[in-house]
């Protein structure tokens, strides 16, 4: 495949270069420039308020992190380790959980906290909880699920209990992966934004938030773009370390190529796959059940008024909230059509261009991940200021939200083509090339057509992002276009109204769709898994 | 009941799925006997080990351990110990907190353990190995550290699955004639499953055939 | 493996949906260029329609106060658009932040405690309506002075007061406090509701009341008592006054900082009619507001926007504003509402602070408050 003309690959890339550089690097630039000045630096690094913030948001994502491991590792043994009715079912649900938007997440919290808890840094945690839930098992049970069995027979047979068994050999077998699932809880409860904005107290903030309220509410955009910064050095130090950390303890254990799933064969085994099963759907059912059931409570009873009445937004005759919830609906149904067609092209063409073009198509890949290790906040923030003087003053642009869904989303339409694209046989293309065939014309006619497939996966994925996309879009989008994340929030703040219930209505109508489309990705990637050779 | 020292199974009936592996086979190992089981691959010699050491649940039949019936219990409370095909050492633990891994399960002191362990190392052919990182190790000292972690524990029964399979020759039979060396001093009743012969021979006190049983 | 596998017959299918959606986003967007208020500024100049940026309180429709402004598009053909955008801070917030390339062409509501800001950040750009150039609008210098040079034109007035609920403290046989100390004592835990100042201008003015009444120095403490006493904090005067306020609201608080001129509208409003104020307020918390409207810089309808600012000091404008929006109008030549006259309050001697302290001190006091009161 290097031997398709240097035409070709130029013409491929230079979509997703440029859309990288004006639309990410640039505003990275603009965000160094406008933090890197004396004021916001001596400002924002003296205020007390800024370390105490730091200190939370730290605090509250070690215990978010410990609690999600503690919590997550019985359900990511038993998900591995054994087969039974339902399996695929829970486990379709704690991923479903994971990619649902961060405002649904915090509704259902809302809705099934008692208002007590409510607003407290624990329903915080318990919502970081359940949201993460699904990278401990996953990530955990897949390195438990290809442990050699033999090895825990081989410590029974030398007096080892059940017990001693999974704290002396499973546990320590299965660290690197505990490790690697943690830090990647770390980095998301550490970004928290979302859920801290709809079920943290007012004055609860993470640095992510306080950029957010900086920037928006007090007009401080040097001091925003220092917390932007210094946010950004974190995660990029904490990155670094876990990588460097996991390649010291990587070590070789001879891993099944098979899984190591079977029926839970005693009484004993039955009740505890039983009950942990149980809980773990406890767990992330509830949620969404609370969710759905309180969008029919209205303060004058049990009633459809919030589905049949949405978009009433009325408060005094001719006073209304400001924002029209079935516009937030039409608004992010718009938007997401427009992101997914943005990250399908742009994704399309770099994922041509990186199989095709070997060391330079790696950097290619890696920078255009980089969107992913920056929160969606400083990528808001950044486009926000940056493209807001003539002749690139786009702030009022239709086009600027999902550029901006677009590029979080390119990320993951790349990662899912170049998956199936490099599993791609290169005999074929040289097949083709036999038969008479220009290598460019070869190229396309055995390499392309496999892109189809990976492509819808990711349009479903960038519409489900785009969807619930919350963190950019409190920046970008302009009155009027709010969202429906934005309008969930606002409505969602107001205790004791109608309009309360309509928030929760809102948040029922995004995580259906959520789950919709993380159905229809299933699905279609289910036949990719088999022929990709795994 | 201890009339008959030495391991037993009686009768075990093993079927996975349609496909019957073991159908009503009995073997007896006397006290201090080193028994060798020959039969070709897949011809179900491994299966009826882990039968008998409790990896396996059979159909039907009584495994017993010198005169007790162990059939019902869990593979930690019978007192059998197995060197495995691959040996399964433990990659998070050194070689002699590989060793001493059975004693520390009994409960053994620490300062007691480790001088055990250092023991066995030695009596295997490996002294000095203590610190050494499983990882590193080649085929022969692998084998060897697994079956001192074997014997370390002081099992009632030994079991060995192919103990010598896939070493090259001049390892082979060099371990080989160790192997029944130690197998003989220590005195300990021994099954081992092989479909080499002459590794049978040179091992075993007495060789059955699978297909007899 | 790969072999096996070819791109099957379910592509055709993938590829047309994805050609229909393609074709339904193009009919989509080219028909919301046409109609959406917020695009006037894309560059699509239409003299027959401007938009008034305003605060949420502001009414859509259905009041007189919309009703004058249909007269003024039937007398000039130009169209008015409201878009609401939360409590004054946040109207500001985002006024600051796209200034040059503004959410309307004209903004209503910055009053004078966020004036200065507005100033400083470029949201409008300076012009004297019409009427008060040539005279035909009598505006007090007392508002004029505080803009000079034209950068916005005063509208209205009012004093922001924390009101109570007359009927509930009737029923539980308690005295409503009637000073700021009274605020802070144990008897009147939990019943006082108040807006976040970051976000919300009677917020904000209420927050500079504090500072008038204990100094820069003790109104930290002061805050911390009310803190320790059950405040409320909501983000803006309509979340407070509609939802959390017992009388206006069916809210747990019976005491919300409002205006000195919120009894009248429960007086107009009452259902069944009543001829007395169900709302007192606490004139020692008063503070003196002034609002201003303004044309956003960088509007693409600057002649349409002037327009509409001159009809907004207008009599005709100035008229309804008492009745809507409870507040003073600044045209001289409006004769009050009878029930304006017999229930607003109007404080003898107004509370207010220097506007050149609170431009420096501003942002100081709210990260303080934020710091105090939310943690």
């Amino acid at each position: 495949m290097n031997r398709l003309p240097r035409w070709l690959l130029v013409a491929l890339a230079i979509g997703p270069v440029t859309g990288l550089a004006i639309f990410y690097a640039w505003p990275f630039v603009t965000l160094l420039a406008e933090a890197v000045t004396a004021t916001a630096i001596t400002d924002t690094l003296s205020r007390r308020s800024t370390w105490e913030i730091v200190w939370f948001t730290v605090w509250q994502a070690v215990v978010s992190t410990v609690a999600t491991i503690v919590v997550g590792l019985a359900p990511a043994y038993v998900l591995a380790r054994f087969d039974f009715r339902g399996r695929t079912v829970l486990v379709g649900l704690l991923t479903a959980m994971f990619v649902l938007p961060t405002v649904v997440m915090g509704a259902a919290f809302l809705a099934l906290l008692p208002d007590s808890i409510d607003r407290t840094v624990w329903a915080v945690i318990g919502a970081h909880v359940v949201f993460n839930l699904a990278v401990v098992v996953r990530v955990v049970g897949s390195l438990w699920e290809h442990l050699p069995t033999d090895m825990e027979a081989a410590a029974a047979t030398l007096g080892a209990s059940r017990w001693k068994v999974a704290t002396q050999i499973s546990m320590p077998l299965v660290r690197p992966a505990v490790t690697a699932a943690a830090t990647i809880v770390f980095l998301f409860t550490f970004t928290s934004y979302g859920v801290i904005r709809i079920l943290g107290a007012p004055g609860t903030r993470t640095i992510e938030v306080e950029v957010w309220r900086r920037a928006t509410q007090l007009g401080d955009v040097g001091g925003a773009a220092v917390l932007a910064l210094l946010q950004l050095a974190a995660l990029v130090a904490i990155v670094s370390w876990s990588t460097v950390a996991q390649r010291r303890h990587a070590r070789a254990i001879g891993l099944l190529a098979t899984s190591a799933r079977r029926r839970p064969r005693t009484s004993g085994e039955y009740r505890f796959v039983a009950l942990i099963a149980g809980a773990a759907l406890l767990v992330v059912a509830a949620p969404l059940a609370a969710l759905v059931l309180r969008s029919f409570s209205t303060p004058t009873g049990w009633s459809t008024t919030a589905w049949t009445d949405l978009g009433e937004s009325e408060i005094r005759p001719g006073i209304r909230l400001g924002i029209d919830p079935v516009e937030a609906v039409v608004n992010s149904l718009t938007n997401a059509a427009w992101a997914t067609a943005f990250a399908v092209i742009v994704g399309a063409l770099a994922s041509l261009a990186i199989v095709a073009a070997g060391r330079a198509g790696r950097a290619l890949d890696g920078g255009l991940m980089l969107p992913l290790a920056t929160s969606a906040v400083t990528i808001g923030f950044g486009m926000l200021i940056t493209f807001d003087t003539a002749p690139f003053d786009w702030r009022a642009s239709w086009w600027l939200v999902p550029v901006g869904h677009a590029l979080i989303a390119v990320p993951f339409v790349v990662r899912t083509c170049v998956g199936v694209l490099r599993s791609v046989d290169p005999a074929l293309v040289g097949a083709a090339e036999t038969l008479g065939a220009s290598p460019v014309r070869a190229w396309r006619a055995t390499v392309v057509p496999y892109l189809w497939r990976p492509l819808a996966v990711g349009a479903a994925l960038a519409a489900s992002i785009s969807l619930g996309e919350f963190g950019a879009t409190s920046f970008l989008s302009r009155s009027g276009g709010e969202t429906m994340p934005i309008a969930i929030e606002q409505l969602l703040g107001r205790t004791g109204s109608v309009l309360q219930a309509q928030g929760f209505v809102l948040a029922t109508l995004l995580a259906a769709a959520t789950v919709v489309l993380v159905v229809i990705v299933e699905r279609l990637q289910s036949p990719l898994a088999g022929r990709a050779g795994r | 009941m201890n009339d008959h020292p030495g391991l037993d199974l009686e009768g075990v009936t093993v079927s996975f799925g349609q496909l019957r592996v073991l159908d009503d086979t009995s073997i007896s190992v006397g006290a201090s006997e080193v028994v060798a089981l020959l039969g070709p691959s897949g011809s179900g010699k491994s299966t009826l080990l882990r039968v008998a050491a409790g990896i396996i649940t059979p159909d039907a039949g009584r495994v017993l351990v010198h005169g007790v019936d162990v059939t019902a219990r869990p593979t930690h409370l019978r007192g059998v110990g197995m060197v495995f095909q691959d040996n399964q050492l433990f990659p998070h633990l050194s070689v002699i907190e590989n060793v001493a891994f059975g004693p520390k399960m009994a409960g053994v002191a620490r300062s007691e353990r480790t001088e055990r362990a250092t023991r066995w190392l030695r009596r295997v052919g490996l002294p000095g190995f203590d610190d050494r990182r499983v990882t590193d190790l080649s085929g022969g000292e692998a084998k060897r550290v697994a079956l001192a972690r074997t014997l370390a524990a002081e099992p009632a029964v030994v079991l060995l699955d192919e103990p010598l399979t896939g070493l090259d020759r001049e390892l082979h039979d060099r371990l080989a004639d160790e192997l029944a060396t130690i197998l003989r001093d220590t005195h300990v009743t021994a099954l081992l499953v092989t479909h080499d012969r002459d590794e049978a021979t040179t091992i075993a006190d007495r060789t059955v055939q699978l297909a007899d049983l | 493996m790969s072999s096996r596998v070819t791109p099957s017959s379910r592509n055709s299918s993938l590829r047309g949906i994805a050609a229909a959606t393609v074709v339904a986003l193009i009919v989509v967007a080219c028909g919301s260029d046409d109609d959406s208020a917020t695009t006037e500024s894309t560059g699509i100049p239409t003299a027959d329609s401007v938009t008034l940026v305003t605060y949420d309180s502001f009414p859509e429709a259905d009041t007189s106060l919309n009703d004058a402004l249909d007269s003024f598009t039937a007398d000039t053909g130009i169209d008015v658009e409201i878009l609401s955008a939360g409590d004054t801070g946040t109207m500001l917030a985002k006024a600051s932040l796209t200034a040059g390339n503004p959410e309307g062409d004209v903004m209503w509501g910055i009053d004078n405690t966020l004036l200065s800001r507005a100033i400083a950040d470029d949201v409008f750009e300076p012009y004297i309506a019409g009427p008060i150039a040539d005279g035909s609008v009598e505006i007090a210098p007392e508002f004029l002075d505080l803009v000079p040079n034209g950068e916005a034109t005063p509208v209205d007035y009012g004093d922001v007061c924390v009101n109570y609920d007359i009927e509930w403290y009737a029923e539980r046989g308690l005295d409503p406090p009637s000073s700021f100390a009274d605020l802070v004592d144990p008897a009147y835990a939990g019943q006082l509701v108040v807006q976040n100042p970051a976000t919300s201008s009677p917020g904000l003015v209420f927050l500079l009341a504090t500072i008038h009444e204990y100094g820069v120095e003790g109104w930290q403490n002061y805050w911390s008592q009310l803190g320790a006493n059950g405040v409320e904090v909501v983000d803006s005067w309509t979340q407070a006054y509609y939802e959390r306020f017992t009388w206006a609201g069916g809210g747990p608080t019976p005491m919300v900082v409002s205006y000195g001129s919120s009894p009248p509208a429960e007086v107009i409003f009452a259902d069944p009619p009543r001829d007395d104020a169900p709302t007192g307020v606490i004139e020692d918390t008063c503070f003196r507001q002034v609002e201003f409207a303004g044309v956003l810089r960088g509007t693409d309808a600057p002649d349409a926007a002037r327009q509409l600012v001159d009809f907004l000091v207008s009599d005709e404008f100035q008229r309804e504003l008492p009745l809507n929006l409870f507040v003073y109008p600044t045209n001289q030549a409006v004769d009050l509402p009878q029930q304006f006259v017999d229930f607003a309050v109007v404080p003898d001697t107004p509370r207010s602070l220097d506007p050149a302290v609170i431009d420096a001190e501003r942002s100081t006091w709210i990260d303080e408050w934020t710091e105090l009161v939310l943690g």
